[in-house]
């Protein structure tokens, strides 16, 4: 890179830095084959997708996957459970930390609020399948040390990851125990920019606790919820694959079985017993990706309108 | 609040305080439980005899457990994941974060390629396309399965790019006039003063690819080379004899399924739990100056 940076007399040219270029070529390229190739990838979902004649040489069908996936009977199921268990997780899963950060900021021991905070943290760090390796033996009905201590209060053995009527709100509440501690660290740093003047002069008012909280600090808050709820609409679709497919089993299926784990059975674990149903997989992929994406546009879109958020 | 530290604590002080204790302990207990289980004897944790405390305290199930060749074998696979892995990001992470943090002067056809790589966050082609790409590409059943196809982590990129452009711009412009090319900017000048930043970097990386399970889960063929995280989903989802080697088999016999999962767990999540600590601080550093940015 030896090129001078003054050409002409005075002229001061500006020169291509072409090793600004070089250096985006191997992520670049990564990106190219491994994002983007997929992309390409859905063609498959207007294919009858024959794997030894590939992605361009396979029949195309047009629409007939999606008229097939929303008349069979596993992918209806799968969306209304995928629907169920992501808006319940997103909406308890916005309220808990708000609350829990709230009730935190009540603490005035630091000592004691710090070591709270550290243990509410810690289930946010640990992999679903280590908690679900975990949450098995606890929840077991035989074994488990929660239907221990049921028991022990009279209350028969229940079975928390094998009863399908339950199984959709265990998952819930696995989900929000485990990231609620790690959604108030936002909330509390937000509370730190709120005047203490405001408490002080509310409480010379004659504003009791409840109140100062439902008109100072929740106001207070009020830019970052609005931020985090929107931001979430984009996973309307997402009823956390890592976790489910970690807890459920075949008993579970009508209650539990999501979009991502039906698309798993049916294009790759298949693949062990039978013929891999790779172009109905993707077609529900598709569907899934689709209208994510969508709601995605849109949440940024309202992100970027009313919190004047920025990716970059 | 000078006022309010006069005061006694009020009784919703007091239930306040025991209400955020007892969640707390909801999020402890339960590894204190796997704790006790793992380091039991196997006859009492079989009779349901632990809680929080080991009862007959044993070590059998970790012996037995690292007697396991395909248990120590998916440590293995997992340790060699994490440090290519994590070299491949962080490389790649770097050297594409220093480009788009130019401006569109400097660089053109920045916002473009920045772009191009922000994308992929919103978008992408699913599990089956990249299924898909990954065997076509004769990935399968190697390591590199687990590691190419999400080589370049784009939000680490960002938290990067957004790192380096608060770096002062004169160092970099006195080193060019210097004669300094690109490289030697972003190597001598730009890396040594973000160290931190990367050292944070790292250590998401690490715990991702340690706890990452499913792309072994897919790509891999050979129960030989998973990783940890994979091995665990396998013998944890379907604890059957078909996992077991005939050795074990006849083991199983003295040492029950529970203790012995719970040691597995345990020596899975032992990584995280270690830098859990600095995991912790990073995350609430990096989440706060984000939030205060905005």
């Amino acid at each position: 890179m030896d090129i001078p940076l003054a050409d002409k007399a005075g002229g001061r040219k500006r020169r291509v830095r072409w090793a600004l270029y070089v250096m985006l070529v191997p992520g670049a390229a990564v990106t190219l084959v491994y994002s983007y190739g997929p992309l390409l990838g859905l063609v498959i979902a207007f294919q009858k997708f024959d794997f030894t004649k590939g992605l361009f040489g396979s029949e195309w069908i047009g629409l007939g996957n999606f008229r097939y996936i929303f008349g069979l009977n596993d992918f209806n199921r799968a969306l209304g459970n995928t629907l169920f268990i992501a808006v319940f997780k997103l909406a308890l899963g916005l309220a808990f930390p708000i609350l829990i950060s709230l009730l935190l900021n009540e603490i005035r021991a630091t000592g004691f609020k710090r070591a709270i905070q550290t243990l509410i943290y810690l289930p946010f760090f640990i992999s679903w399948v280590i908690l679900a390796g975990i949450m098995r033996d606890i929840l077991s009905p035989s074994a488990g040390i929660l239907n221990g201590i049921l028991g022990f209060l009279g209350v028969e053995p229940v079975f928390f990851l094998g009863d399908a009527a339950l199984f959709p709100w265990v998952m819930i509440a696995l989900d929000v125990w485990k990231g609620f501690g790690f959604g108030t660290i936002l909330y509390l740093a937000a509370l730190t920019g709120i005047d203490p003047n405001l408490y002080e002069a509310a409480g010379i008012d004659g504003a009791g606790r409840l109140r100062r909280m439902l008109h100072i600090t929740l106001p207070g808050l009020a830019p970052i919820i609005v931020l985090n709820g929107t931001l979430s609409l984009g996973n309307v679709l997402n009823a956390g694959f890592d976790q489910i497919a970690n807890l459920y089993s075949s008993v579970v299926y009508r209650t539990g079985d999501i979009l991502d784990t039906l698309v798993y059975r049916v294009g790759i674990q298949s693949v062990r017993d039978s013929i891999p149903r790779y172009e109905i997989a993707t077609t529900i992929g598709l569907f899934k990706s689709a209208v994510s994406c969508a709601l995605i546009s849109a949440s940024y879109y309202l992100a970027h309108k009313f919190a004047d958020y920025k990716i970059f | 609040m000078r006022l309010s530290k006069l005061r006694a604590w009020s009784a919703f002080d007091v239930v306040n305080a025991i209400f955020l204790a007892a969640l707390a302990a909801t999020c402890v207990l339960p590894f204190v439980n796997v704790i006790a289980v793992s380091l039991s004897d196997s006859a009492a944790a079989t009779a349901n005899l632990v809680g929080f405390w080991p009862v007959s305290f044993s070590l059998d199930s970790y012996a037995f457990a690292f007697q396991k060749a395909r248990f120590l074998a998916s440590i293995w696979n997992s340790a060699a994941r994490v440090v290519l892995g994590v070299a491949v990001n962080i490389a790649l992470t770097i050297v594409t974060a220093y480009p788009l943090s130019k401006t569109g002067k400097e660089f053109r056809g920045r916002t473009a390629f920045a772009w191009f790589f922000v994308i992929t966050m919103l978008i992408g082609g699913g599990m089956i396309p990249t299924y898909l790409i990954v065997m076509w590409s004769g990935l399968r059943n190697t390591i590199w399965s687990m590691i190419i196809p999400g080589a370049v982590p784009v939000f680490n990129v960002v938290i990067l790019l957004n790192f380096f452009r608060q770096l002062p711009k004169e160092l970099e412009e006195s080193a060019i006039l210097d004669g300094a090319g690109d490289w030697r900017v972003l190597l001598q000048i730009y890396l040594p003063l973000s160290m931190a930043c990367i050292a944070t970097l790292i250590v998401f990386q690490t715990v991702a690819h340690w706890n990452e399970w499913f792309s072994g889960m897919i790509y891999l063929d050979s129960i030989e080379k998973y990783p940890l995280a994979t091995y665990l989903h396998n013998v944890l989802q379907r604890p059957s004899f078909d996992n077991m080697e005939l050795q074990e088999i006849q083991r199983v016999m003295k040492i029950s399924n529970r203790t012995l999962s719970s040691a597995q767990i345990l020596i899975g999540a032992l990584p995280v739990i270690l830098v859990y600590p600095f995991l912790q601080r990073f995350f609430v550093k990096g989440m706060t100056l984000g939030s205060l940015k905005g």
